[in-house]
Order: C-alpha cells, then sequence, then structure tokens
C-alpha cells in the first residue's frame, strides 16, 4: 500500500517525461487521460483500506532517511484523517480537467497538459506530506505549473493576473519558510538527537510544546501563507483575477484544490502546533473570516461576469471554512473539512459549467444571455443542481458543510458570542440571493440574443464529467456519516490534544519570563485562559 | 617527499596553467583554434577529476604554509573548474559565430582559471594578492575582447580602471596588516593579531578590496557595464567561477584569519554588506530591460544572499555558502548560455527583453531550459537554487539572525518578479515578426542538458554533496 501511495502520487508525473516521447495532439490529450484515470482508480484502495478507526494516526507511511547527520529532514508520506478526503478529491478532479480542456485547448498541447499533470502531482504532493520541508517544496512546486497554464492560455489580462498571483502567494510562503526553519530547530533542540527536525509527527505531537511568544510569531508566519492562499480577506484580491483570466481548467483545479491548501495548512500546522496562539487568535481570524463572507457575497451580487462571480463566492464559502476551523470544536472542524470537499465539488462544477457556456458563446457577461434553459436543458438541470449545491440547499452537499460550521460557530467557547454565526448565517442568504439571481438571469426569460438561439446542449463528454461531481453532491448531502468518518477520530484527539498541550504550555510558563504584551495577550496574570479551558473540559 | 606532495595538492593548478602555455604557443604559430580548444576542455576535464578525487582526501597545507591542502579549498577549486568547463563549452559556438573565436582567448582563459585555482587555496596574504591579479588582469583582457564595439571598450576600460583601484586598496591592507602583525601567512595573523587600529584598517582594507571582486554593494558600479559589454559566455565564466573563487577565498580568511570576534566582530560589517547588496541589486534588477543587465543585477543581488550565508559565521553557514556557490554556477552558467544562444541567432539587440517575445515555443528544449535555470535563480523549489538559498537562510536563523534572513527573503520574493518577467516575454506575448532559429550545436545543447538535469537532480536529491561538505567543514574548520 505504501507503494501504491508513491505511485499515485508521482504517475501524473511520468506522463509528463512520456511526452518526451510521444507527438502529436491527440496522442498527448489520451495519455493525459489514460494516466489521471489510472492515478483516480489508483487511489480507490487507499480509501477502501483506511483504518478509519485509527484516522488520528498517518497510514500507508513512506519515511526516507534523513538527508544527512543532524538534520532530520527527510521524504515523509502518508494519509490520515484529515487528509485522505482531499487526496481523493484531488485524483478525482484529475481526468475532469482533463476531459474539461479537450476541446478549448488548441495552443501548445504537450505544454499545457504537462503543466496539469505536475500540477496533479504538487496537489497530491502536498496532501500526502507529512514532512514539513517536503510539504513546503510541493506547496511551492504547484506555483510554476499555475503560472503557466493561466499566463499562456489565460484571458486578456493574463499576465496581469499570473504574476500578481504567483507574487502574493511567494511572499506568504517565503515567511513561512523562515518561521518552518525556527520551528524545525526548536523542534530539534527537543527531540534531543537532530539538530533540526520537521517530522509533523513529532512536531504535532503531545510531547513537543513551543513557548508562548515563540509561538505567537511563528503562528502568525505560518497563518499569513495560508491565508494568502485561501485567500482570506483582505488577502483575497488576487483570486479575482487569477480565476478570471485562468483557462477552466485552470480556475477549476485553483477553486477545488489549490484554495484548500491554505484551509487545509491551518488545520494541519496551525491547529496542533500552535494551540495557545491558535486559541487566542481565533476570535480575530473568525472576525476577518465573517468580513470575507459578506463582503464576498455583496460583490458576488453586482459582478456581471459570470465567472467574476463565482470567484467571489469563492472568497465567501472559503470564509466559511475558515471559521469552523477557528471555532475549534468537533462539529465545527468536521464542518470545516467536509466544507472543502463540497466547495471543491460544488465551485469545481460551477467553473466547469461557465467554461462549457463560453466555449460556445465566448462571452462570460450575464447580460449576453437569458432563455437558454429551453435550448439547453441537459445544462440547466446541472447549472441548477451545482447552483443549489453552492447555495447549501438541505438534501445537498453545501448544507451539511455550513451547517455544521454554523452550529459549532454558535457554540464555540472560542468566540463566545453567537453573533459570528449569527451574521454568517446572513451570508447563506445572501448566497441564495445571489446565485439564484444569476441563474434566473441566465437561464430563464425570453432569448434576447439571436446567437442564443442556435446553442447546442451539452455533449456526451461535457455530461460525463458533471455527473460524478453530481453523484457526490448529492451523496454527501444524504449521507454525510460516509465522508465525515474519515476524519472523525483525527479532529476529535488533535482538538483534545490541543487543548491539553495549551494548558500545559500555559502552567510551565514563568510569567516573570516573558514580556508584557505575551503575558497580556494570553492572560497570564488574570487566569483567564485557564478558566476558558477549564469550562471546555 | 614534500615537494611531492605540494605539487600534488596544486596539480590541477598546474596542469591548467601548463596548457595555458600549450595554448600560447600554438597560437603563436598558427596552428587551428580547433586544436587549443580540444586542448582546453580536455585540460579543465582532467583537473577536474583530479580535483574531485582530492575532495576526498586529507587536509592540510602545502608550499610551507602558502596554499591550504583538501577540504573548502579543494572544494573551490572543483567550483572553478565545473563553472571553467562548462562556460568553454558553450563558448566555442558563441565565439566562432561572433568572429571571436581565437587561440588567445582560451590562452587567456586557462591562465585566469590558473589564477582563481591560487585564489580557491590561499593560505598566505602573498598568495591570495598573486593569484587575485594573475586572475584579474586575464579577465581585463577577455572583457574588452569585442574591442571593436563601444560597449567592449567600455567594459574593458572600466573593469580596468576600477579593478586596479580596488586592488589598490587590497594590497594597502595587506602592506598595514603586516605592518601590524610581522605576518602574511592566515593563521599566523590570526595569532599575532591585536586590537589595534594599525591591524583594523589593514583588516578593512582587505575586505574593501574582497567586497569589490564579488560585486557588493556599494563596490558594485562596474558590474553591470562589465557583464554587459564581455562576450555573454564570458560574462558566465567571470560571474560564476571568478565569483566562487573569491568566496571561497573570503571564507578562508574569515575563518583563518578573522576567526577571533574578539578582535573586531566582522559579521556586523558583512551584516549590513549583506543587506544593502540584497536589496540594491534586486530593485535595480527590477528595472532593467536589457535580460544581460537584469542578470548582472542579479547576480549582484546573489552575492548578497551568499553573504547572509558568511554574516551566520558558522560551519552551517560556510557549507551553505559552499552549496550555494555550487547551485549558484549550475543555473547561472545555464541562464546565460541559453542567453548566448538566443543572442549569436541575430545580434546584439538580441539581449533587449523585448526581442525575447514568443521565443520559448520556437526551439522548446531552449525555452524549457531557461526556464528551469530562471526559476531556480529566483529560488522555486524543487530546483537546486532554492536548497542553496535553504541552507543559506537556515544557518542565518539558526544563528538567530531572523531580521537579516526575512528581509532576505523579501529580497528574494521580489526578485521573483524579473525572472517571471523574461518568461513573460518567452510564453506570455506574440512574436514581433516572423523568423526561425538555427538549431543550437550539439555539444552546446548537450551542456546545457547536463546543466538543467543537475539544477533538477540537486535540487530534487540534496544529499551528495551537502553531507560531504558539512564534514568537510567540520573536519576542517580550525579551533
Amino acid at each position: 500500500m505504501e507503494y501504491l501511495l508513491n505511485i499515485t502520487i508521482y504517475l501524473p508525473l511520468l506522463g509528463v517525461v512520456a511526452f518526451l516521447f510521444i507527438r502529436g495532439d491527440e496522442a498527448v490529450k489520451w495519455v493525459s487521460l489514460a494516466v489521471t484515470t489510472i492515478t483516480f482508480f489508483l487511489s480507490l484502495p487507499l480509501l477502501f483500506n483506511f483504518d478509519v478507526a485509527n484516522s488520528a494516526i498517518p497510514q500507508y507511511v513512506t519515511e526516507g532517511t534523513p538527508i544527512f547527520l543532524g538534520m532530520d529532514i527527510k521524504y515523509l508520506v502518508g494519509l490520515d484523517g484529515l487528509s485522505m478526503l482531499l487526496f481523493m478529491l484531488t485524483t478525482l478532479f484529475g481526468p475532469i480537467v482533463i476531459l474539461a480542456s479537450w476541446s478549448s485547448i488548441k495552443k501548445s498541447l504537450i505544454g499545457y497538459y504537462s503543466m496539469l499533470l505536475i500540477l496533479q502531482t504538487a496537489s497530491l504532493g502536498v496532501f500526502a506530506s507529512l514532512d514539513l520541508v517536503v510539504f513546503y517544496v510541493f506547496f511551492e512546486l504547484g506555483l510554476i505549473p499555475m503560472y503557466f497554464l493561466i499566463g499562456i492560455w489565460g484571458g486578456s489580462d493574463k499576465i496581469r493576473a499570473t504574476i500578481k498571483f504567483f507574487i502574493y502567494t511567494l511572499v506568504g510562503s517565503l515567511l513561512m519558510l523562515i518561521a518552518l526553519i525556527y520551528l524545525g530547530y526548536n523542534a530539534g533542540a527537543a527531540t534531543g538527537v537532530y539538530d533540526f527536525t520537521s517530522d509533523w509527527r513529532f512536531i504535532s505531537g503531545p510531547d513537543y510544546t513551543i513557548g508562548l511568544v515563540e509561538q505567537t510569531w511563528l503562528f502568525l508566519a505560518f497563518a499569513l501563507a495560508f491565508c494568502i492562499k485561501v485567500p482570506l480577506f483582505p488577502f483575497h484580491t488576487w483570486l479575482p483575477y487569477a480565476h478570471t483570466e485562468a483557462p477552466t481548467a485552470g480556475s477549476v483545479v485553483l477553486a477545488a484544490i489549490m484554495l484548500k491548501l491554505g484551509t487545509y495548512g491551518l488545520v494541519r500546522v496551525c491547529l496542533p502546533v500552535f494551540p495557545n496562539a491558535f486559541m487566542e487568535f481565533a476570535p480575530l481570524m473568525a472576525v476577518l473570516a465573517v468580513i470575507g463572507i459578506i463582503y464576498g457575497a455583496l460583490v458576488a451580487m453586482v459582478q456581471k461576469d459570470v465567472k467574476k462571480l463565482v470567484a467571489y463566492s469563492s472568497v465567501s464559502h472559503l470564509g466559511f471554512v475558515v471559521l469552523g476551523i477557528f471555532a475549534f470544536n468537533t462539529m465545527a472542524v468536521q464542518g470545516a473539512i467536509i466544507q472543502m470537499i463540497n466547495h471543491g465539488l460544488s465551485t469545481g462544477a460551477l467553473f466547469l459549467i461557465v467554461g462549457m457556456i463560453y466555449d460556445r458563446r465566448h462571452t462570460r457577461m450575464i447580460s449576453d444571455f437569458g432563455g437558454i434553459a429551453k435550448k439547453m436543458p441537459v445544462f440547466a438541470v446541472m447549472f441548477m443542481i451545482a447552483t443549489l449545491a453552492s447555495i447549501g440547499l438541505p438534501g445537498l452537499n453545501g448544507f451539511i458543510g455550513e451547517f455544521l460550521i454554523l452550529n459549532g460557530a454558535f457554540i464555540s467557547e472560542l468566540y463566545a458570542n453567537h453573533a459570528y454565526a449569527v451574521i454568517s448565517a446572513i451570508g447563506v442568504i445572501l448566497a441564495a440571493a445571489y446565485m439564484l439571481w444569476m441563474y434566473q438571469r441566465v437561464m430563464f426569460g425570453p432569448i434576447t440574443k439571436k446567437e442564443n438561439e442556435s446553442l447546442i446542449d451539452l455533449n456526451g463528454r461535457e455530461i460525463a464529467l458533471l455527473v460524478p461531481l453530481v453523484i457526490f453532491m448529492v451523496w454527501i448531502g444524504i449521507r454525510p456519516v460516509d465522508f465525515t468518518k474519515y476524519s472523525e477520530e483525527w479532529v476529535n484527539s488533535f482538538i483534545t490534544m490541543s487543548e491539553e498541550k495549551s494548558v500545559a504550555v500555559i502552567e510551565n510558563t514563568d510569567p516573570g519570563e516573558i514580556p508584557n504584551w505575551t503575558a497580556r495577550l494570553y492572560g497570564i496574570e488574570s487566569g483567564e485562559q485557564n478558566n476558558l479551558l477549564a469550562q471546555q473540559d | 617527499m614534500d615537494y611531492l606532495h605540494d605539487l600534488q595538492s596544486f596539480l590541477p593548478g598546474i596542469i591548467v596553467a601548463v596548457a595555458g602555455l600549450v595554448v600560447i604557443m600554438l597560437d603563436a604559430f598558427k596552428k587551428g583554434v580547433h586544436l587549443s580548444y580540444g586542448i582546453t576542455v580536455g585540460a579543465l576535464a582532467i583537473a577536474l577529476i583530479i580535483g574531485i578525487q582530492a575532495l576526498f582526501g586529507d587536509t592540510g597545507t602545502a608550499f610551507t604554509g602558502m596554499i591550504v591542502h583538501g577540504g573548502i579549498g579543494a572544494f573551490g577549486k572543483v567550483l572553478v573548474l565545473v563553472g571553467t568547463l562548462f562556460c568553454v563549452l558553450i563558448s566555442k559556438d558563441y565565439l566562432s559565430e561572433k568572429d571571436l573565436h581565437n587561440g588567445e582567448v582560451y590562452g587567456m582563459l586557462l591562465f585566469a582559471t590558473t589564477g582563481m585555482l591560487g585564489l580557491a587555496v590561499s593560505n598566505d596574504l602573498i598568495t591570495l594578492f598573486i593569484s587575485l591579479e594573475t586572475m584579474s588582469i586575464c579577465l581585463y583582457v577577455l572583457a574588452g575582447l569585442m574591442k571593436n564595439e563601444k560597449i567592449g571598450a567600455e567594459a574593458a576600460l572600466k573593469y580596468f580602471l576600477l579593478g586596479a583601484f580596488s586592488t589598490g586598496f587590497l594590497l594597502y591592507g595587506i602592506a598595514l596588516i603586516y605592518g601590524a602583525t610581522g605576518q602574511t601567512n592566515l593563521t599566523d595573523v590570526a595569532a599575532a593579531a591585536e586590537p589595534t587600529l594599525l591591524f583594523l584598517a589593514g583588516a578593512g582594507l582587505l575586505l574593501v578590496g574582497i567586497f569589490f571582486k564579488i560585486a557588493a554593494v556599494p563596490f558594485h558600479m562596474w558590474t553591470p557595464d562589465v557583464y554587459q559589454g564581455t562576450p555573454t559566455t564570458l560574462t558566465a565564466y567571470m560571474a560564476t567561477a571568478a565569483k566562487s573563487a573569491t568566496f571561497v577565498a573570503f571564507i578562508l580568511i574569515l575563518t583563518r584569519m578573522l576567526p577571533n570576534s574578539e578582535i573586531a566582530d566582522w559579521t556586523n560589517v558583512i551584516q549590513v554588506i549583506a543587506i544593502i547588496t540584497m536589496i540594491v541589486g534586486n530593485l535595480i534588477a527590477l528595472a532593467q530591460d536589457n535580460v544581460k543587465r537584469m542578470l548582472a543585477y542579479s547576480s549582484i543581488a546573489h552575492a548578497g544572499y551568499l553573504m547572509v550565508g558568511l554574516a551566520a559565521g558558522t560551519a552551517a553557514g560556510y557549507s551553505g555558502v559552499l552549496y550555494y556557490l555550487f547551485a549558484y554556477t549550475l543555473m547561472n552558467v545555464g541562464a546565460f548560455g541559453v542567453i548566448a544562444y538566443y543572442e549569436r541567432n541575430h545580434n546584439l539587440d538580441f539581449t533587449e527583453i523585448d526581442s525575447y517575445a514568443g521565443l520559448g515555443f520556437k526551439v522548446p528544449v531552449m525555452g524549457v531550459m531557461l526556464s528551469i535555470f530562471l526559476f531556480s535563480l529566483a529560488g522555486i523549489p524543487p530546483l537546486v537554487g532554492f536548497v542553496g538559498k535553504y541552507y543559506v537562510f537556515a544557518a542565518a536563523v539558526h544563528a538567530g539572525l531572523i531580521p537579516l534572513a526575512i528581509i532576505g527573503v523579501l529580497a528574494s520574493a521580489a526578485s521573483v518578479y524579473y525572472y517571471l518577467r523574461v518568461m513573460v516575454f518567452l510564453y506570455f506575448k506574440e512574436a514581433h515578426k516572423e523568423y526561425t532559429l538555427k538549431a543550437p550545436g550539439f555539444l552546446f545543447k548537450a551542456s546545457l542538458i547536463v546543466l538543467a538535469v543537475l539544477t533538477v537532480y540537486y535540487g530534487v536529491e540534496p544529499v551528495l554533496p551537502t553531507t560531504g561538505l558539512i564534514e568537510l567543514i567540520t573536519s576542517y574548520y580550525p579551533g
């Protein structure tokens, strides 16, 4: 099984090697499709053999040797409850994005499909890596193909969009790199064996705690990098550009997978490693998340471009995920994890749909459409399901995630205020408003433009790539436990452990040793923190 | 027996020097330039093999303490030889296209390399000075190869005048150090050093000379013009081999002559210079429209990152610098190589970024390789440039220089913009007019492919040189 995991990660890269010997556009397409489809089927046994009861422990672990004595940086991959579903989401989207590009990409196909395949390996690598340096390498590796995808095959303002995307993400992750190095040396000293360690299992484990001052700075550096990637308000400005200018497949991968790297990182690193800072900054992050939810929804409402509308709706939806993560209870974090999957499915589907209509009409302006439902009934149904899933209609997947998050935020001890959940709930209403309004303007009413008269409905390929997404939207909506079970044990055990760790850090802190701002921040003298934790237990 | 040992220690340098003499003689008797080229490549390859073997040998000193044997010096020799060998391999096509393919180019190049090999092992201020001059004088000649072009003449003259000026500083520094301590051997100087004004002034002037050679701000003024006016493949040679040799000499001075921080803590000086160098180098590079000039400023910025490792002042820092130099040699020779390829297809203006529009799709392998080298220079994983930066910054963080490391990574983030900009033109812009590029020569293409493969390989698998490096440094580090 360990081999299977590695094969799954690197098989797409092997496809790129194959392009050295394969010429001809058709062959390139078929090889890409074959490689990603095989990757998906190879990843299925990983899901079926996953030990759900022990999801807190990484499984299928491959462990290399440290790169040199004293420095415990090593190749370390495995899957646990947190990464399992996101890993599967990534393999599922592999063949879908290839199929989505089938007829719309006409320029330098080898380059295009190489980029998609490299991106696939990078995304799978991020979710599977358990060594923070390896994590960082895969995290950055994803930037290069995305840069070219937007820059070469993008829309009219592609150069500005792609450079903004690249630099924005890079600034955050470079600061994270410094924090990562500091953390590595700090953790290495704690092992007593190594000078440096970036083994996530040790760093997030119960034996390693970090002092309050370091925790604050490290948390801020890591959180900044992840929040830019999410993107959380006010770091979101790169997202609408990148989404709008990217080719369909680029938007889909960006929305479904790459944005998840941010929220995934928050849960993977920030929650278990910096528990005190995590709890202390939770209300601040929640405020940003709530602003993002409302702001994203309001801006989405006034968009004239369908793709931009979906892009801003991402800002809103990912606000929910962040809100859930920082609520710091099992229900909300579970909701956040399932919402990551939901957002991938529904927003991915929406971008695919926008791409399909764009291929036919070469416009994305809402005003250019109207009355399409009559001409394209199958399209209308698919679009409707994706729209409703995105809104969070009960019975579809979006509802499950949003319900758990709002419920968890409502009872969250850290927020200690119902306002967060209440205001966020307004975001759900706004979502219904902007999505349904857009749907109505695009699909219903009289046909005003004569170009729309001759639209043809979806072909077999297009239906085939939407159907799996629709199936999962319904499945998660009806039987969410089939999916939430994977992360349940993980969330429970890490929340409990983080709480214990945070108490231990406070107990071990000598109030005389730390600077005033830290004492004030963590309420050491007044003992508020301890009381709060006592209530939670 | 001692003589044998001494000679063996400097064998790569001797081989290169003898080859240089042979090439010059051949040129005098009008034998074909291809023979000279063959001899040059052969001599460098043999010297490199011997140099690599010496990596695993014993450490010590040779020639009665004038040079170091093994350890950092041995690695320095390998760096210089790798850089030189690849520059020579890519030079032939380029120089013959530009009508500069003469035997004396290789003669000068080999003599310069001899100087660099001496510089990388110098354990005495006299050796340091003589090696540096041997190297510099030959480089002045190489900088002026395009003597009929304005920028070529400007490069040579500027390099010579400013270089002579800086040598004055260096020599004056050596004189003052000798006056203060009565010694010229690095370790003897360290033993006899006292914090007198005379000694500090001497050491300071010596460092000024070194800063000039590595193009640290504010001693960088010559770099862009010289780099632009020199034939491109020889620019690569100056930017990699010469820089590696000088940095290794810098490390030797810091570890052997100025190890005692009680006399004076030079790391503060290096820190300040590193910060200015990174910021100024990157900011000016942002505004460049000529790719060659852009790479010149970026090489200034890279000197800044390298000095971050020196500022850490630990074995990890020095080995990080050495690894970075290795990475820098691979990717910089590669980048200059591809630029030389584009340039020789047309004319001099072809180094303007605007003329790169749409080039990436013309000869795909060249475009892809330039992208790899530029991403590596930008420090994006999983390429060797990232690993180099990682080691250097990690050493700085470990030594407690977190603000320095943060400035470093932010400067490096800014640098990404101008590397990306080249790729924007390569791939994202449409070509202005239709033209076809000539196919690259086999040897030229093969050497660049080797460099690209190594750039990726040592990024993914940073094990081999690093393990060796740490052992080298720790086994060798005095005190």
